[in-house]
């Protein structure tokens, strides 16, 4: 292969604009940020870069931690259900037919080009008191009440509608629905990568579908499932809109805050830091698959 | 062997995907304790037919029956045969000594009695010593080993191998041709062998099925197929052949007499058995095809024509030739126009300098040395 250090104008003349934005748009402005973070309010719009850590001694404050703590559990919860739901679809893609595999990825990458707010506002009206899972629900319910008193037993009573938004139940169903795809995406490309034999020698020496799939396919998906658990957690970590939406009172996430900050409490210093402190926790997390990703090479 | 029960019995099996037949009613019986090999070219459905035996593919029709025991709905992680895969399948992320335990290991097996036979087992592979190494820092042959010990050590009643020496280097499989035989001999075990090459065939196995599309060929021993082939795919596929086209103009018990328009008038000392005037084939294999400077067999026989009595004559010029060391190929161009390949052993170290191109030479065979096709 060529190396791009023989065309170098060429190179200087394709890289710049894309770096030049990256730079202006991107770097620094998180640059400006990241100095908020160690900054003071004075007055409405001037923020005194004084290189306190007052901010992020603030956002270290039970009642922030607890926040933070509780983003941390509902992303963990949105990851783990992904996982679990992810692998079976992820794994079935990579046994469809070559005929139906497009389709299938179609299926998975399809709610990537739709808004995220048409998305959510379209579960809402899945879920609301009167929506179409309290409707389907409750119409079986007739149907099942129907069959009782068919039967000579009691009627059982008229449908409680359940109450499915608004709630944690409603953050995690939506943060799921929206981050799915991060999961299946990297588990299946880990699970097409791998030879096919191994599986069958697996079943061959007497395993059965489960033994090898815990014994086999998932140590060497492992790089894959690593992959896919940190792609999901930080984006569910950071997620602002689907608590916002469907969550209730008690329903906020870390995201929640720091948008208040930035808007009403008009607090820039301290939305910089509690910003940042999930900017470092996603490093260290990148950092840890770095180190494993490495490790796995090492061994192939 | 009649009296004995197969171990396997494929009984018209057919595998069709979607309209292509790669297996097409195909049966066959397997003995305990054979050496079989599966011998065809690449998409003769070979393969398909060993994976249909270890369970990882259905047959869409007919039966296979392991011990007497009909196949159809036991799952391959059931039945008694082992498998050792093309690319070895050795699992990348455990030691040699759990890759080599893992199916004991599912068979609820003591870690005492794993332990001691798996070293056996590596033993008997000649890796002894390399249960703590991961796959990685094997090299091919030591991983293909691995792969061996994993299924000798289920003790199957069957062991199923699918092109096992192609990834070896030519000297590697040269060594590993005698070792498999050699355990073959020693474990007792049926083994069912699919290769492409016919090397490697005719070295290791007791009986060879020749698959072509989907169909056995013929069914022999390494010898019978090299020396009887049953049609003009064996002669052609097993070993290298002349092939000539011809018509049977004489068919009596003792004799027949096949006229070939490249070859000239060839005799055999015995029956064809075909119909008279049947268009037929005559396959001759190059080493047993004599070579000698014209005049040269007069000379020492004082026979009429310039070759022993009873034997088959022809004339040509040397067009090409190809030293192989132990052999040298010659292709002559026969006084019809059609080309003839000789091979010649090189029994003393000038042997190779007899002969050179556009030297004229003739050529002899006995008469029982061609072989004559119906199809």
């Amino acid at each position: 292969m060529e190396s791009w250090k023989n065309h170098k104008a060429l190179f200087a003349a394709v890289a710049t604009a894309p770096l030049t934005w990256l730079i202006l748009f991107f770097l620094l402005p998180l640059g400006i940020v990241w100095l908020y973070s160690f900054g003071t309010n004075q007055g409405l719009t001037q923020i005194d870069i004084s290189g306190t850590f007052a901010n992020y001694a603030r956002a270290l404050e039970p009642l922030y931690l607890g926040i933070l703590w509780k983003s941390v559990l509902v992303a963990g919860a949105t990851t783990i259900i992904c996982l679990v739901v992810g692998f079976p679809v992820a794994l079935a893609i990579v046994f469809a037919s070559d005929k139906w595999k497009p389709w299938l990825l179609l299926g998975i990458m399809l709610p990537f080009w739709t808004n995220l707010l048409i998305r959510t506002y379209a579960l809402m009206a899945v879920l609301r008191t009167e929506g179409y899972a309290n409707q389907t629900i409750g119409w079986l319910h007739d149907k099942f009440g129907g069959l009782m008193t068919l039967g000579g037993l009691p009627p059982p009573g008229a449908y409680e509608p359940m109450h499915l938004l608004y709630n944690n139940f409603a953050v995690i169903f939506g943060l799921v629905y929206v981050h799915l795809p991060f999961m299946v995406l990297p588990l299946y490309a880990a699970l097409d990568k791998l030879d096919k034999s191994l599986i069958e020698a697996s079943l061959d020496l007497g395993a059965g579908h489960l033994r090898t799939l815990l014994m086999i396919v998932a140590p060497l998906a492992a790089p894959g499932i690593i992959s896919g658990i940190i792609i999901t957690f930080v984006p569910a970590l950071g997620a602002y809109l689907t608590p916002d939406l469907l969550g209730g009172p008690d329903s906020q996430m870390i995201a929640n805050v720091i948008e208040r900050q930035f808007k009403r409490a008009n607090d820039w210093p301290f939305g910089a830091a509690l910003s940042f402190i999930l900017m470092y926790a996603t490093f260290i997390a990148i950092a840890f698959q770095a180190m494993k990703a490495r490790q796995a090479e090492a061994r192939q | 062997m009649e009296d004995k029960q197969p171990i396997i019995s494929i009984r018209n099996v057919s595998k069709r995907f979607g309209q292509v037949a790669a297996v097409d009613n195909v049966s066959l019986n397997i003995m305990p304790g054979e050496f079989f090999v599966l011998l065809g070219p690449s998409g003769c459905g070979k393969t398909t037919l060993l994976r249909m035996i270890a369970g990882f593919e259905i047959p869409t029709e007919g039966q296979i029956l392991i011990d007497g025991q009909d196949m159809a709905k036991v799952p391959p992680n059931k039945r008694p045969v082992n498998m050792v895969f093309q690319s070895y399948a050795v699992f990348p992320h455990m030691s040699v000594a759990d890759n080599v335990g893992y199916g004991l290991k599912i068979a609820g097996v003591g870690k005492a009695e794993r332990e001691s036979r798996v070293a056996e087992a590596l033993e008997l592979v000649k890796l002894d010593g390399f249960g703590t190494r991961k796959p990685n820092q094997l090299s091919g042959g030591q991983r293909q080993r691995v792969a061996l010990a994993r299924s000798l050590v289920m003790r199957p009643k069957v062991l199923l191998l699918d092109e096992p020496l192609s990834a070896l280097d030519a000297k590697l499989r040269a060594q590993m041709q005698f070792e498999l035989a050699d355990l073959q001999d020693h474990v007792g075990i049926t083994f069912i062998t699919v290769t492409h090459d016919q090397d490697e065939a005719l070295s290791m196995a007791g009986r060879i099925a020749v698959m072509n599309k989907g169909d056995i060929a013929q069914l022999a021993t390494p010898s019978d197929l090299y020396e009887f082939p049953a049609n003009r795919f064996v002669a052609d596929f097993v070993g290298s052949v002349n092939l000539f086209e011809g018509r049977l103009t004489l068919d009596e018990p003792d004799r027949a007499a096949v006229d070939c328009p490249g070859l000239g008038k060839v005799y055999l000392n015995h029956g064809v058995t075909g119909p008279h005037g049947a268009d037929v084939w005559v396959a001759i294999r190059p080493e047993k095809i004599y070579l000698h400077v014209p005049g040269a067999g007069k000379a020492i026989r004082g026979a009429a024509e310039d070759a022993p009595e009873g034997h088959n004559f022809a004339r040509g010029q040397i067009k090409g030739m190809s030293y192989l060391g132990d052999i040298t190929l010659y292709d002559i161009r026969l006084e019809s126009g059609a080309m003839l390949r000789v091979s010649r052993p090189n029994l003393s170290r000038r042997d190779q300098e007899d002969f050179t191109w556009d030297d004229r030479v003739s050529m002899h065979w006995r008469a029982d040395s061609a072989v004559v096709l119906l199809n």
